[in-house]
């Protein structure tokens, strides 16, 4: 992942994908007309204020009492009118250039599928499941190859949202929801749940890292292997295995093929743990497996309360997981 | 001192408002309204949608009986009102418990078809979606119902006691509107669970 | 004076003894009474909500915050949320509705009192109930919590399955009962302005804050319930084992959304005609005119009131609803905003050609005014949904209605207790403590809800208890946190002020202001049935009628 373009904002107005670019123009002719207004309407505001201003010099009598004038109701009713409809003009465009667009033949596919407090990803075309960093393949403006998000829920209601890669979208059970990116430039754009979805929503962290074609083949060829099976761990993978690890985790080949918490089989390949809370390093790891609440309070990964001689081992066996 | 009058002379036409227990009453059909069309919505959305049986095609028995039975009731009811307004308040209290009656006939046959559902067909509230949804709506018409009856078991024993004269035909005026509505109620939950959703 | 002084010491209770004083205010039945009722219950869910709010922004302070576990921050804004909006906004304007519309319509009571007193204490009890929860949420052995399912709780997170405990329960049975609160004086003002009006007050001529507290009362009929109905759903799933938003058993969890935002986006303009209602009414006497267009703003109610009931899926841009359907809330969303701004160009045009005195009032009413121009230009951002894709369930979004609640309602309301403070208690709040209160407010208001909008642009999401450092949003959550301190201190002075005034204020007399509505021809306090004989009145400013006899409005209507 070194030697991308590590990008550390999360800037709505720093678009990287079409469907960011589009709204972000929408955005600035939005935010256009709605300045003028405000520098007219509230031009009259302060204008009036000072202008009228009761003073020592005037007479005891009241003002003149007007009621109201038709003309002038009919032209403040007929300009918003006109205003309004020029803006949603404008928007429909835009919300049919972005929803309507029609799935190209070299599209890559993922479901995305958000639990209580973390993202699972998985490409069914590439047989491949991994968590919390979505790798896509940066798509050239000539031949495009966009990322068609399919999105749902396991539990409560979350959101997809990456900035600087487009508009957020729901998760929610029992429902399937699309969007798509197409972000040209290799590198990490950062994002996180945006629909409160319980105790940790905030640490509900999300990275997509966009690849060059070479690299995300790479990558996937990677993934697509079985976990590794080094005899150095065994003493690990045997508390892996016969510890509750295996009812929420997955790793190809062994016992272990939950689905409740994040695939294992390549937790090496991840530059972080627990959804983004922190980097993943073998001290964490051990912190993670035995007090996850040290790292993110209230998540549903239990504290495995562990022997320091079996953390040790589960940690390595871990550890060979790339 | 903490009034005045305008030293206009007030128009010679008459200040008349309208009554405050019609307008009340219509503001409340208005409010249940919005109620009953949520959990009509409710209904209808999921209408073949339940994961698991048994569906309304297999267990409902439509209820024509005791619909006519409650359809019956506004009549009355409304022809009691004509008595009393005119005075005849041995009609009135005729016609007033025949209401009574065909609405306890309907609650009845509400429970009938409950008891029916449950206790052979094993359909409970927790069956399926069908069943929340059934015994929701259902359930929220004859809670409904039993408030009504209620009401009209009061004025009954009024009447009985002979406290129901022409005065009060503007107060049962209102009751009578909730009633009405009640029945109104019936026809569209018998329409989506009876006719739509079968 | 001397009956106005009497008055005062009858209000204040001056030589009885206090259980007969507590006696008859639990017992009362008189509009005013409940009127100041709701008012004070208002007022200290105010100080306690505000006192959540400052817990939310003290653990936002800097990035990777410990002052508070992510469960009491859920439970800090779940409450603040709902406190704000059921038992802040919707009393409090319940109460100055239930003060002043029978006073302005020259009436003696409203329609239904006992009906009032019962929808006060249902009011109550549903504070009641959502506080206990802190005590009975887990069951007292287990400490207690208050719910964190976020004010609108989307489905399915108050399931059985995700929020076990009685919490959710608490949650769901105080909205449940508050709104049958709410409904009860919905009916109980709309029975009251259509048939207790005073001879001559037709339609036509009833004050706007009548007007708008009459369309929002037939809001409330249509639009509470529907939260009331999805409260008892829910209710069948907690207890019943129902499935209506069982997502595990074909239950839905859009449906719930939806349900939820037919009451809640009606809720925002049920809770801002009330405010249109004040600044209507006190932005024409600090400027010495009539109400500029009065038959227009009345009709660009009534087309709020219809129109706020087709754009409630605004909220749900994001749900994945199709084209289409987003078309649609996108255009009726934005067509709000036309009698919206109607209404702020009749307010301009009240000031033009006046002569603008400012007291205390009028600076709050201007305040109303400038920010709720800035909250209608985001309202239109946002309502274009690409552009909510990006700004919808962040910070900028929080700033927006905050930009509405606060700048707008909780601006009125403040111009609204320096105008009838007076009628009230019969003496005058002081104008240097409030102007002192204006600008800190002001200033805090600024400091909080301007610069929150751009930490929404960088990226941060709502509802989280801590954010990572780096993106740009530290610096600017501070200022957040300075600006709401700002807002407490200026708080602290209105309720000094509140608190010295009734004992020290000045005697305010029947008609401080120099008003023209019916309210100003009682003394200060009413004495309990209002107006000894009914008044008549010809015109839509009746006092002005009586000061003018040369030139009454009677003439021109």
């Amino acid at each position: 992942m070194q030697g991308y373009l590590i990008a550390s904002s999360t800037n709505i107005l720093a678009p990287a994908s079409t469907p960011a670019r589009t709204i972000f123009g929408l955005s600035l002719f939005v935010l256009g007309i709605t300045a003028l207004i405000f520098v007219v309407v509230a031009g009259l505001m302060v204008y009036s204020v000072v202008k009228f201003r009761a003073r020592a010099t005037d007479a005891a009598r009241e003002p003149a009492q007007v009621c109201g004038s038709t003309q002038i109701e009919l032209a403040w009713t007929v300009i918003p009118a006109l205003i309004v409809a020029v803006l949603f003009l404008a928007t429909a465009r835009v919300i049919h250039a972005i929803q309507d667009t029609p799935k190209p033949a070299a599209a890559l596919d993922v479901i995305v599928v958000g639990h209580q407090f973390w993202w699972e990803f998985r490409y069914p075309k590439l047989g491949i499941v991994t968590a919390n960093e979505l790798h896509i393949p940066a798509s050239d403006r000539a031949r495009p190859t966009p990322t068609f998000l399919k999105l749902t829920s396991a539990d409560t209601d979350h959101s997809f949202w990456v900035p600087e890669l487009g508009g957020k979208t729901d998760l929610i059970p029992n429902r399937v929801n699309q969007m798509w990116l197409d972000p040209p430039r290799p590198g990490i754009y950062l994002g996180q749940c945006a629909q409160y979805c319980g105790t940790q929503h905030a640490k509900m962290l999300l990275r997509v890292v966009v690849e060059r074609p070479a690299d995300f083949g790479a990558w996937v060829s990677a993934q697509q292997q079985a976990a590794i099976q080094d005899a150095r761990v065994s003493a690990g993978k045997r508390v892996f295995e016969t510890n509750v690890c295996i009812n929420c985790h997955a790793v190809s080949g062994t016992a272990a093929d939950g689905r409740f918490g994040p695939d294992l089989g390549h937790l090496m390949s991840r530059a972080t743990l627990a959804s983004g809370a922190a980097e993943n390093t073998p001290s964490n790891l051990r912190l993670w497996i035995q007090t996850p609440d040290a790292i993110k309070p209230g998540s549903l990964m239990p504290a495995m309360k562990l022997s320091d001689a079996d953390l040790d081992a589960v940690t390595a066996y871990l550890e060979t997981l790339r | 001192m903490s009034a005045f009058t305008i030293p206009i002379p007030p128009s010679p036409r008459p200040w008349v408002l309208p009554d405050r227990g019609k307008v009340a009453m219509a503001a409340l059909i208005i409010a249940e309204s919005a109620i009953f069309t949520i959990f009509v919505v409710a209904y209808l959305f999921y209408i073949g949608k339940s994961l698991t049986g048994p569906a309304p095609r297999e267990v409902l028995e439509t209820p024509v009986f005791s619909t006519i039975c409650l359809l019956s009731s506004s009549l009355t009811l409304h022809v009691a009102g004509k008595f009393l307004e005119r005075g005849k308040q041995s009609a009135f209290l005729g016609l007033w418990l025949l209401t009574f009656i065909l609405g306890g006939v309907f609650l009845f046959g509400t429970g009938l078809e409950w008891h029916r559902l449950i206790h052979e067909k094993g359909l409970t509230i927790s069956t399926n979606l069908f069943g929340t949804t059934y015994y929701s709506l259902v359930g929220l018409h004859a809670f409904h119902l039993t408030a009504g009856l209620l009401m009209l078991l009061a004025v009954l024993i009024f009447g009985l006691t002979g406290r129901v004269n022409q005065d009060q035909t503007g107060r049962v005026g209102v009751l009578s509107m909730y009633w009405h509505f009640v029945d109104a109620v019936w026809v569209v939950v018998f329409t989506v669970v009876y006719l739509v959703g079968r | 004076m001397s009956t106005n002084a009497s008055a005062i010491e009858n209000i204040q209770g001056i030589g009885r003894p206090w259980m007969e004083v507590l006696h008859e205010w639990v017992t009362t039945v008189d509009h005013k009474g409940l009127g100041l009722l709701y008012i004070l219950y208002a007022l200290s869910y105010l100080v306690i909500g505000g006192f959540e709010a400052l817990i939310i922004r003290a653990q936002l302070m800097h990035a990777h915050n410990h002052l508070v576990s992510p469960q009491v921050f859920n439970r800090m804004f779940t409450m603040h949320g709902t406190t704000m909006i059921f038992f802040v906004a919707m009393p409090m304007l319940f109460g100055f509705a239930n003060y002043l519309v029978p006073l302005m319509i020259g009436a003696r009571d409203m329609a239904f009192p006992r009906l009032n007193a019962f929808s006060f204490w249902l009011t109550a009890l549903g504070g009641g109930l959502l506080y206990f929860s802190f005590l009975g949420g887990n069951g007292l052995y287990g400490a207690g919590t208050a719910p964190d399912v976020g004010w609108w709780a989307y489905a399915p997170l108050p399931a059985k399955a995700f929020s076990p405990g009685h919490s959710s329960d608490y949650w769901t049975i105080a909205l449940l009962v508050s709104g049958l609160g709410s409904v009860g004086t919905a009916i109980n003002i709309l029975t009251t302005v259509l048939c207790m009006r005073c001879p001559g007050m037709h339609l036509g001529r009833m004050p706007l804050l009548v007007w708008l507290n009459l369309v929002m009362s037939g809001m409330v009929l249509i639009a509470v319930t529907p939260l009331t109905a999805a409260q008892v759903m829910l209710l069948v799933d907690r207890y019943l084992g129902g499935h209506f938003f069982d997502t595990q058993a074909g239950g839905s969890a859009t449906l719930w959304m939806h349900f939820f935002w037919i009451f809640g986006h009606p809720e925002v303009y049920i809770l801002i005609l009330p405010a249109f209602a004040f600044v209507s009414e006190i932005v024409p006497v600090y400027s010495r005119k009539p109400i500029f267009g009065y038959p227009v703003m009345v009709g660009a109610t009534v087309f709020i009131g219809f129109v706020s009931m087709s754009v409630w899926a605004h909220h749900m841009f994001t749900v994945g609803m199709n084209s289409y359907a987003n078309s649609f809330f996108t255009i009726t969303s934005m067509v709000v905003g036309i009698p919206t701004g109607i209404k702020i160009f009749n307010w301009i045009g009240t000031m033009w050609g006046g002569r603008i005195r400012f007291k205390t009032p009028m600076l709050f009413c201007l305040g109303f005014l400038f920010q709720f121009l800035v909250a209608g230009l985001t309202g239109i951002m946002l309502a274009s949904s690409p552009f909510d894709w990006q700004l919808g369930n962040s910070y900028f979004v929080v700033a927006h209605f905050h930009y509405v609640i606060v700048g707008g309602l909780l601006f009125a309301i403040f111009a609204a207790f320096y105008y009838w403070y007076p009628k009230f208690t019969g003496r005058m709040l002081s104008e240097q403590l409030g102007k002192v209160h204006f600008w800190l407010f002001l200033i805090g208001f600024h400091a909080t809800f301007d610069v929150m909008h751009i930490p929404g642009i960088l990226g941060m999401p709502r509802r989280i208890y801590t954010y990572e450092p780096g993106r740009g949003w530290d610096t600017l959550n501070l200022i957040v946190t300075i600006g709401a301190v700002i807002q407490a201190a200026a708080i602290l002075v209105f309720v000094c002020n509140l608190a010295v005034s009734y004992w020290k204020g000045a005697n305010a007399g029947k008609d401080p202001w120099d008003a023209w509505t019916l309210e100003w021809s009682a003394t200060s306090p009413p004495p309990a049935y209002n107006f000894a004989t009914i008044p008549v009145v010809a015109s839509r400013r009746p006092l002005w009628d009586l000061k003018h006899p040369e030139d009454p409005d009677s003439r021109y209507e």
